[in-house]
């Protein structure tokens, strides 16, 4: 059974869900300044999911996300101010500002990146499955998809290849009912995701990915399990506030449905729970968004200050060795 | 000095990295129970076991990707693609995720794998199953891509690719297989990637070519010899990185060159040979550069079509002969 969340604990999942949410604000806001390039997509209302998944894993497990990784990079501890950095495109940033938004990573976590082809990293992630059960560790990997690429042919090949080889891996849907503007029922034939794991004999569970404690518990159960057994598919009922990526023009949904889901909010939820229960007040509550609000326009005075890649960065990192062991015959 | 086939030369390849190194393995359809369907991993299986010779489902793309994986969590897989045209189905993987990681991460993440397949044509296969398109994959800067040509480059070369910090596409000949040369026994015998290699010398004329078309070349060099023209074959080995030195070297010495490959000649290895050569060595060309490549069509069924359609001797010799002017 899954130890149960301290009040203090809770209180710091609160943060960093607010520290997520602060953060993708203020990156709409430097987007439309202009200071941020490329495709943005931010993480408002789902942010429990990466909140809740990431207090279950341990340091040795491993990460891999899609393109919404923001959430997911800050929730497993890489330095946030560095992934505001590499949103800026600056040197200091993750990435080194080669990246950018959609491919954050940091292998100190052991986040093996943001992946911006839709299903591509869920070979990757089955692939890491295979070395832990071949060199016989203890740790698992929690693969982070939409819903959308559950209709991929890669999500059948991999879970086919990690069910065959009873591999330690998390394959976590997070169904926030859209694939761009594409609702779920339009592109799958199931709208109950997580059924599709009964294809491959795969141990399945829908959630409330809007209950950050729900959702620490779902994972810490299905982390023992994939250690142990083999892996699960898990799928988060969840929402995303804010248009798919920044410019969405936002035809394809109404308000009210909006409204609907603001009222089942990740934040309100503990706030509600805590304050009935007596365990905190709203003043804890208000300070913990005034302490990252201060701590987002830090993060993005870092961001600012820091270089710019230098020109040689251009060719850095094509191939192990360096451009100049290359003989320059790239 | 042993003498063997270009098969027993990649299987002693495989079978030695793995001996001396725990991490290499080896995935993909039918390698292990069958024995690999050109039986280059024949007796792998009972040889190591389960673990490390692992049998995958027809599915390319996780075949690749999990590869990547592994390799991203510090294994050193070799994964086969049973064909090069099944390719096709991994080539996001390949391109997109493979070729990218290390720089795209700046750095942080390093993909050392490598994919061993077959191409080429000749065996009446048909359009799908007898393509050469090595030059797609030499597109993509972060990947490597070796062809080799002999049984010796072949055992240096797949040993060099697996244990390279790289991902390495690593493309043999569906009709290379039987040819036989000599091979070095040493276990630490590497042949470097990305160093081109002139396997005649000649003083006439400059015959580019590599895997299936370098044998090709040294039977037309050959017959020309026959007939007092002396061709210098350089064997390219890598086509990416490319070494192009070598062809300049040459070219500067003989100032006559003709690019030798069996895939399309549309944008293909031809083009970028000629376009470097015009590039570095304009003034120390006699004659236009010749390219000696496939008929532009999809490969046909019938005998006699299919080889109308892939390069022979002759072209070569012909080709040759344009060159020199004596046609």
């Amino acid at each position: 059974m899954t130890k149960a969340l301290t009040n203090s604990e809770l209180l710091e999942l609160y943060r960093q869900m607010a520290l997520i949410r602060r953060f993708e604000e203020k990156s709409a806001e430097l987007y439309a300044e202009g200071k941020i390039g490329g495709f943005l997509h931010l993480y408002i209302g789902e942010e429990a999911i990466a909140v809740g998944s990431c207090k279950a894993l341990l340091p040795t497990d491993h990460l891999l996300t899609a393109y919404r990784d923001h959430g997911w990079a800050i929730a497993r501890g890489l330095p946030a101010e560095r992934v505001m950095a590499e949103l800026l495109g600056k040197a200091t940033g993750v990435s080194g500002g080669k990246g950018g938004s959609m491919h954050l990573a940091s292998a100190e976590h052991r986040y093996w990146g943001g992946h911006a082809i839709v299903g591509g990293h869920l070979p990757l992630a089955t692939g890491v499955g295979l070395e832990i059960r071949y060199n016989n560790k203890p740790d698992a990997v929690l693969c982070v998809l939409g819903e959308g690429t559950t209709n991929i042919g890669y999500f059948h090949e991999s879970l086919n290849l990690a069910a065959l080889w009873k591999l330690p891996v998390i394959y976590l849907v997070e169904n926030n009912q859209y694939g761009m503007g594409t609702e779920v029922g339009r592109a799958s034939a199931l709208t109950n995701i997580y059924e599709k794991g009964c294809a491959y004999g795969i141990e399945n569970r829908q959630f409330n990915g809007q209950d950050v404690i729900e959702t620490y518990e779902v994972m810490s159960e299905a982390l023992a399990y994939a250690r142990q057994e083999g892996p699960v598919l898990l799928e988060a009922l969840t929402y995303r506030y804010v248009g798919h990526s920044m410019g969405d023009p936002e035809r394809y949904r109404t308000k009210a449905e909006i409204e609907m889901w603001r009222e089942r909010d990740p934040l309100c939820r503990i706030e509600d729970k805590m304050t009935s229960e007596g365990t905190a007040s709203f003043d804890d509550f208000t300070r913990i968004q005034a302490e990252v609000a201060a701590a987002v326009d830090e993060m993005v005075k870092f961001a600012e200050a820091s270089p710019e890649p230098e020109d040689a960065a251009l060719w850095e990192h094509i191939y192990v060795e360096s451009g100049a062991d290359m003989g320059g015959r790239l | 000095m042993t003498r063997m086939s270009v098969r027993e030369a990649i299987s002693a390849a495989l079978r030695e990295e793995m001996y001396r190194d725990e991490r290499v393995f080896i995935m993909g359809e039918e390698i292990g129970k069958w024995g690999g369907t050109y039986a280059v991993t024949r007796g792998f299986l009972d040889e190591f076991g389960e673990k490390r010779v692992r049998d995958t489902p027809i599915a390319e793309g996780v075949i690749v990707g999990a590869a990547i994986g592994a390799a991203i969590a510090g294994l050193r897989p070799v994964a086969e693609l049973m064909t090069i045209n099944f390719a096709f189905l991994a080539m996001d993987q390949i391109v997109n995720h493979a070729a990218k990681i290390h720089y795209m991460f700046n750095g942080q993440i390093r993909v050392p794998l490598v994919i061993r397949t077959v191409g080429g044509g000749g065996r009446q296969l048909g359009a799908t199953h007898s393509q050469t398109p090595d030059a797609v994959f030499a597109h993509f800067p972060g990947l490597k891509v070796v062809a080799p040509g002999t049984p010796a480059d072949a055992k240096g070369l797949l040993k060099s690719a697996i244990r390279d910090d790289n991902p390495v596409f690593f493309i043999e000949h569906a009709t290379l297989y039987q040819v036989k040369g000599e091979v070095p026994d040493d276990e630490d015998f590497l042949v470097p990637i990305g160093v081109s290699d002139v396997k005649r010398e000649g003083k006439d004329v400059t015959i580019v070519s590599y895997s299936k078309m370098l044998q090709t070349s040294l039977e037309a060099a050959d017959k020309l010899a026959g007939e007092g023209i002396e061709a210098e074959i350089i064997d390219l080995r890598t086509l990416r990185p490319l070494d192009i030195e070598p062809v300049i070297a040459s070219v500067k010495k003989t100032n006559r060159i003709v690019v030798v490959e069996e895939g399309w000649r549309s944008f293909g290895i031809g083009a970028e040979i000629s376009s470097r050569v015009t590039e570095l060595a304009f003034d120390y060309l006699d004659a236009p550069v010749r390219r000696v490549a496939q008929a532009e069509v999809p490969l046909p069924y019938n005998r006699r079509l299919e080889q109308l359609a892939l390069p022979q001797v002759a072209d070569v010799i012909n080709a040759v002969k344009d060159v020199m002017y004596l046609r």
